[in-house]
């Protein structure tokens, strides 16, 4: 391999390549997949002089290290971390240098999950179906991050971006996720459409790619029938048999069968990807045009 | 069609429930018959189901569902397109059960199955795995009480009326009567997926 690489030195509780992911192949069982935290990543290749669409590393809480085999500016954005070169702090949220040989490390997030990690260039591993994103539910995609394991770079495209100062709202400590109508929010008691709106759910740690799990009173239906599989979209809060509110995230399936009473809106999501376990989440019923 | 409801899936999808599995194909052949000509408004994703047809991604989904409560779906074209042809080996792990459930002979499983002409109404569950909707509705069997935790790629297998193959190896708790070396799933190929929404399929056994 040529030296436009990176090794992992660490790979952290779980980091893998992500970008924008893979739409229009729903119909054969494809799911999106892509950043959990699209403005974050998207600023992080905003920073390096990237697309926002250029392939980065996802963190999920404790980081990871990296040692690029050539000189490359890389940034780091979404939930803060202490980040260092060789062991020196280094900038969050600001291009940084960083020589061959040196080891970049993005330590434990001090709030919020995943952290984004750009190289000027981004992470060229092979594209599946469009899409460097791995693939955490069907296994598409590059595999997550192992120590020893050695990514490919491109080419630089644009010269970093120097900015004064980058937005971070900060974790969020209460998830505020307003949603619009559920296909099936009639399977539902109208209590159980009163305690959505109405009550604090919180964050469980049982959470991933695919869905933010949540605990909290349960939603009792109104039909007891099985639902036929049908197709499900991003943000889809879907409720299995335990009653708590499920919502789909990038890893979600394409279709499922247990009725959605809601759908979140997908700019409420980022933030969303960045609640630790326990976070008070509310529901904010909209209404449509 | 007169059951067409448009439900609402957030300001960004809608989705259509029809009456039947038949009508839920008809109206996605139909979708792709307009989009194909340009006539469709931009949509990111048609997802067929069992009784549904999801669009994912429209500018203005209210505006669409008022649109096609207008249209005119035509029937099913049956015959249209050629069959794909999947070689298989009825040699599955639970041929005696589904022999039983049927009331035949466990030889006669292979039979019924290889003589029916097969359409995939929908995909899901993972890339490739295609819903095929064909056998009668006699024939329909349970899922298995305890799921297996491995099904190896190729199983070809049953729930409810569905057939279905197994694209790669996962859990899964369909009943497994026969095996096939077709490769379901390449990602390297343009389609991927040998199996996509609409195509007619053929098992055509080969010999043990």
């Amino acid at each position: 391999m040529t030296d436009r690489a990176f090794a992992v030195v660490r790979a952290g509780a779980l980091t893998s390549v992500q970008d924008h992911g893979r739409s229009g192949h729903a119909h054969l069982g494809v799911p999106r997949s892509g950043v959990l935290d699209r403005p974050a990543s998207d600023l992080a290749n905003r920073l390096v002089g990237n697309p926002a669409e250029a392939a980065v590393l996802e963190t999920t809480l404790n980081g990871c290290a990296v040692r690029p085999r050539r000189a490359v500016t890389v940034a780091v954005t979404g939930a803060p971390c202490r980040v260092t070169v060789d062991g020196r702090p280094a900038a969050w949220g600001a291009p940084v240098r960083v020589a061959a040989g040196k080891v970049l490390e993005l330590e434990h997030a001090t709030g919020g999950v995943r952290s984004y990690l750009a190289f000027a260039g981004g992470i060229a591993c092979e594209p599946v179906l469009g899409s460097r994103s791995t693939d955490l539910l069907s296994g598409l995609g590059p595999a997550p991050l192992t120590d020893g394991a050695v990514l490919p770079l491109g080419d630089p495209s644009g010269p970093p971006v120097y900015a004064d100062a980058v937005p971070w709202q900060g974790p969020p400590r209460e998830l505020v996720l307003r949603a619009g109508p559920g296909p099936r929010a009639d399977w539902f008691t109208a209590r159980a459409l009163h305690t959505l709106a109405t009550a604090v759910y919180r964050v469980s740690a049982a959470s991933n790619r695919i869905g933010l799990r949540t605990e909290g009173p349960p939603l009792e239906r109104a039909v007891h029938g099985e639902l036929p599989s049908e197709g499900m979209v991003l943000g889809a809060v879907q409720v299995p048999p335990d009653g708590r509110p499920l919502i789909f995230l990038a890893d979600h399936p394409t279709t499922g069968g247990y009725p959605v009473i809601a759908v979140v809106r997908e700019r409420d999501l980022g933030a969303a990807a960045q609640a630790p376990p326990g976070t008070p989440i509310r529901f904010v019923p909209t209404r449509t045009r | 069609m007169s059951d067409m409801r448009a439900l609402p899936v957030g300001d960004r999808a809608l989705l259509v429930e029809l009456g039947s599995g038949e009508e839920a194909e008809a109206l996605h052949a139909e979708l792709l018959r307009r989009r194909a000509e340009g006539t469709l408004p931009a949509v990111q994703e048609i997802v067929p189901a069992a009784r549904t047809v999801l669009l994912d991604g429209l500018d203005d989904p209210a505006r669409f569902a008022k649109w096609l409560a207008g249209w005119e779906i035509p029937p099913l074209a049956s015959g249209a397109r050629s069959a794909i042809e999947i070689p298989v080996r009825y040699d599955g792990p639970d041929l005696a059960a589904v022999a039983e459930l049927w009331g035949v002979r466990p030889d006669e499983v292979g039979r019924i199955h290889s003589s029916t002409v097969f359409r995939v109404a929908f995909c899901g569950f993972a890339p490739g795995f295609g819903y095929l909707t064909g056998l009668a509705e006699r024939y329909a069997v349970p899922r298995r009480a305890t799921p297996r935790t491995a099904v190896p790629a190729g199983a070809v297998a049953l729930a409810g009326a569905y057939t279905g193959v197994y694209p790669r190896s996962s859990p899964g708790g369909w009943q497994l009567i026969g095996s096939t070396r077709a490769v379901l799933w390449d990602h390297a190929r343009v389609p991927a997926a040998l199996l996509t929404p609409g195509a007619r399929v053929r098992f055509v056994p080969e010999e043990l």
